[in-house]
């Protein structure tokens, strides 16, 4: 046996200490810490045990030792690769950045023929043309699309209601498609509607270009038409119809539904994440009002607090891992989008949870008038007054005026969570965003004071609530193992 | 079990002596005339035709033999009965000895490129020595234009074959050049590949089809190490996957279950889903009882049901985050059934064996059955399963 050497020699090098890698942690509940690494790995772990670690007093031979040094908390003598691979992991999260804007959207039309209480877009009456967007316009804007060097692009038409202007959508497709021959990107469409209007020739189109068709759909049919009023008080049974409409004639998985919670909804989740299952959907996206559009002048946005949306989101959240543990497959897709940054070495490019922020490079609005915003919100918070986010307009700007301009430029620097305060030392940073428009719609301030910020309270109460979870139960995990590596 | 090389061989060779050579085999007695001084005929019927370099006879073809007084014969064993048209030995007259390189109906063809390693693996099935053998590579590259050009793979192994340097690119590219359809297969530690000129250079040659399969045995470095037996070893090792991918290269990651590696393997899966999720391939390996396995058996050895536990949850893993995952050298039996799907065929037709207790089983052709070599220790659970995979009722206990 003398040939080989025992496990101790190689252990040897160990004693004589560590080093910390980059960390940051948090108290996760009143016994323990979640610590986590620029990648995003996470260690929970117990006050005394952080502190010995952090004191770089944590004997070697330790389980939590071993823990710490296999996600890359720590290097020893023994081995430093951990630097090489964190530097890959952190590369392969920020890479898509240089891609830079993948997202388009085009404002159609503002006219809708629905009159939702809670529209975060102020609508226009649906007989009034000069909320359209123009044929020169599309064409300006366009030229814009194509000047973004990302090799996908997504091109969104989005409203009040596009297919009020169908002949612009389909000059928009016609046309982006027609450059595309030189440009060869991988370029797709989707069209946000409420279906209401949707017909054969419109189908038929998003079939030919396959186009995706995403919808909303509150929860059952009471809750969905008291939400979103039109004539007829037919919206549901409107929104399902198109729902199997846009399914047989473009594919299952062709359609995506997104709710909105308003107070109604509040105690009603397992019925509203009942209704996305009957119809078919393999997930459901819970969402919290934002405070923007008419949802401000309404004062929907109020309706309900945070720790009530919480309860409602939670409830929710734990229904549906119920599902999973029982053997149906149901994603919860905000906590899937977490957790993909949580558990696996990528970064979903969700423009509202994403730092450097998500406006203008990660998405862009091209108002129906030519305006350019560096998000949807940005042109919601427009309607309500504050041009704050308009970065120019398709006329008179050029992509360089647009896209590097202080007006975006700005925001972005000052709200990277990177360097922002509270943010940079946040142990969820790696899991979070920055949201200029939020912090400036709300404290008129591109950073915010994060105590007071619902965006900074909604998700740290989320990425504990998934840990808690994930920790508690490894069956859970496991779910969470499969909803992270959906992207 | 079937033998690869015999020697003490009956050998006729008239006239000046014959040189060592790499030759192909051929029954078919109408190949091309200038061919065949360089081929050996595999004489099956007493057919004997004109012109080949060597004719290669069964014992017992005695008669046949006198009629080839002239020429250059050798007299093959029962044991080398399989060969067969397509295959390519190596002939050493003086030695009277006589070397499979490679059997056409076998889809495990490999080669042994060194014995020499840098790494002293706790359970190496195939220790290394050093020894001078750098005629070996001369020898496959010689028997590369020989290999059928439809052979689906072919496998590269010592020792540590990149430890040949400039050769081991040399057979690379000879590979590309002759077997351009067929997938190479290297085992390799990837350490020298820490070095990003080696990486890049295997990069340059843009084999078509090329796999490196290359161990990491743990997330823990100094255990990785130890396991290896040579500090160091696990951070050379990882930098040569990282510059191997950075040069679009494909690497299998191998892991060899055992005691020293079992407890960690759900952490090792995490770690390679987290660090290496761009693998190709992962393979975890039961042990194979050759070798230092066997000299260190009480420091290796655990029953593969004491870590069912522990192999499930890190194939669990890595399938989750989509890995492409195989099981090899388990046998069914043993596993959890969910593993099953992962589960390979994995020994190589030669050494495939397998155990009294799995007579009755019905999923033998499904499962990888056993190295020759688990003859000095298998599991004591083995259970003859029925079609449906459920154990077979023992009649007697069953009343």
């Amino acid at each position: 046996m003398s040939r080989f050497q025992q496990l101790a020699e190689f252990e040897r090098p160990l004693a004589a200490g560590y080093e910390l890698l980059p960390f940051h942690f948090t108290a996760l509940d009143d016994d323990n810490y979640v610590a986590t690494n620029v990648a995003g790995e996470f260690v929970v772990l117990t006050r005394p045990d952080l502190e010995a670690f952090s004191s770089q007093s944590l004997p070697h031979t330790s389980a939590l030792y071993d823990e710490l040094k296999s996600k890359h908390f720590l290097i020893d003598s023994d081995s430093d690769v951990a630097i090489d691979l964190l530097a890959l992991k952190l590369r392969t999260k920020l890479a898509p950045l240089a891609n830079f804007t993948g997202l388009h959207m085009f404002v159609a039309t503002l006219r809708c023929e629905h009159s939702c209480p809670y529209c975060q877009v102020s609508r226009a009456n649906d007989d009034r043309t000069e909320f359209d967007m123009s044929e020169a316009t599309a064409l300006k804007a366009l030229d814009l699309v194509f000047r973004s060097p990302n090799p996908a692009i997504k091109v969104e038409f989005q409203g009040g209601e596009p297919l009020l202007n169908f002949p612009l959508v389909r000059f928009v497709v016609e046309e982006a498609k027609r450059r595309n021959e030189a440009e060869r990107r991988n370029l797709a469409f989707v069209i946000a509607t409420n279906l209401a209007v949707i017909d054969d020739e419109i189908l038929d189109f998003c079939r030919t270009h396959a186009i995706l068709i995403s919808t909303s759909l509150d929860g059952p049919a009471d809750l969905h038409n008291k939400n979103r009023p039109r004539p007829g008080h037919d919206s549901h049974a409107r929104a399902v119809a198109g729902i199997h409409a846009c399914r047989s004639a473009l594919g299952r998985d062709q359609v995506a539904a997104l709710m909105t919670t308003t107070a109604g909804s509040l105690g009603r989740v397992r019925e509203i994440i009942d209704e996305y299952v009957s119809l078919d959907f393999d997930g459901i996206f819970l969402r919290p009002l934002s405070p923007y559009g008419f949802a401000m002048k309404t004062k929907f946005y109020r309706g309900y607090d945070q720790a009530r949306w919480l309860d409602f989101y939670f409830e929710g959240l734990d229904y549906i891992i119920d599902l999973n543990l029982s053997g149906f497959w149901f994603i919860e897709h905000y906590a899937a989008l977490i957790l993909r940054k949580m558990l696996t070495p990528f970064q979903p490019g969700y423009v509202d949870l994403i730092s450097p922020a998500g406006i203008g490079i990660g998405a862009i609005a091209y108002n129906y008038d030519g305006d350019v915003y560096a998000s949807d919100e940005s042109r919601m918070l427009a309607e309500m007054g504050d041009k704050t986010f308009c970065l120019g307009n398709v006329h008179t700007h050029s992509f360089e005026d647009i896209f590097l301009g202080d007006a975006l430029l700005g925001p972005l620097e000052a709200s990277f969570a990177g360097s922002a305060p509270m943010c940079s030392w946040c142990a969820f940073e790696p899991y979070c965003g920055a949201d200029p428009v939020f912090h400036h719609a709300t404290q008129a301030d591109f950073v915010g004071k994060k105590p007071l910020s619902a965006y900074c309270n909604r998700n740290m109460a989320i990425f504990r609530g998934l840990i808690q979870r994930m920790r508690s139960n490894p069956d859970v995990r496991a779910v969470f193992e499969r909803w992270a590596n959906l992207g | 079990m079937i033998a690869l090389s015999a020697a003490q061989l009956s050998f006729n060779t008239p006239g000046a002596d014959a040189p060592r050579q790499t030759i192909f085999l051929s029954d078919n007695p109408g190949r091309p005339m200038p061919l065949r001084q360089r081929e050996g005929f595999l004489v099956r019927d007493g057919e004997v035709p004109e012109g080949f370099g060597w004719y290669l006879l069964h014992g017992e073809a005695t008669a046949v033999a006198a009629r080839l007084a002239n020429q250059r014969v050798v007299l093959l064993p029962p044991e080398l009965d399989y060969l067969g048209d397509g295959d390519v030995v190596r002939l050493n007259p003086e030695r009277t000895a006589l070397r499979v390189l490679y059997r056409r109906s076998s889809p495990h063809n490999h080669f042994l490129l060194t014995e020499r390693c840098n790494n002293y693996c706790l359970m190496c099935s195939q220790p290394p020595r050093n020894v001078n053998d750098g005629w070996i590579i001369d020898e496959v590259i010689e028997a590369l234009p020989l290999i059928d050009r439809d052979t689906v793979e072919l496998g590269i192994t010592g020792g540590e074959p990149t430890l040949l340097g400039e050769r081991f690119f040399d057979l690379v590219r000879s590979a590309k050049s002759f077997l351009p359809d067929t997938a190479l297969h290297v085992l390799t530690n990837g350490r020298l590949f820490v070095n990003p000129v080696q990486a890049e250079t295997l990069g340059k040659i843009n084999h078509p089809d090329l796999m490196l399969g290359i161990p990491v045995y743990s997330d823990l470095a100094h255990v990785h190490d130890y396991v290896v037996q040579a500090d160091g070893a696990y951070d050379e090792t990882i930098r040569g996957i990282l510059n191997l991918k950075r040069e679009r290269q494909k690497v299998e990651i191998r892991v060899v279950l055992h005691k020293q590696t079992y407890a960690r393997l759900p952490q090792l899966a995490e770690f390679i889903a987290r660090n290496l999720l761009f693998a190709d391939h992962v393979a975890l390996m039961g042990l194979e009882l050759m070798g230092f396995a066997r000299a260190n058996l009480e420091e290796l050895w655990i029953d593969p049901v004491d870590y069912r536990e522990e192999l499930t949850a890190a194939v669990n893993i890595l399938s989750r985050a989509r890995m492409n995952v195989s099981l090899y050298n388990l046998q069914h039996c043993l596993l959890d059934r969910s593993l099953w799907p992962f589960a390979r065929r994995s020994i190589s037709d030669w050494k495939q064996e397998y155990m009294p207790e799995c007579d009755g089983c019905e999923l033998r052709t499904q499962c990888a059955g056993f190295f020759a070599s688990a003859k000095y220790r298998y599991s004591d659970r083995i259970t003859p399963l029925d079609g449906s995979g459920w154990p077979v009722r023992n009649q007697k206990a069953g009343g």
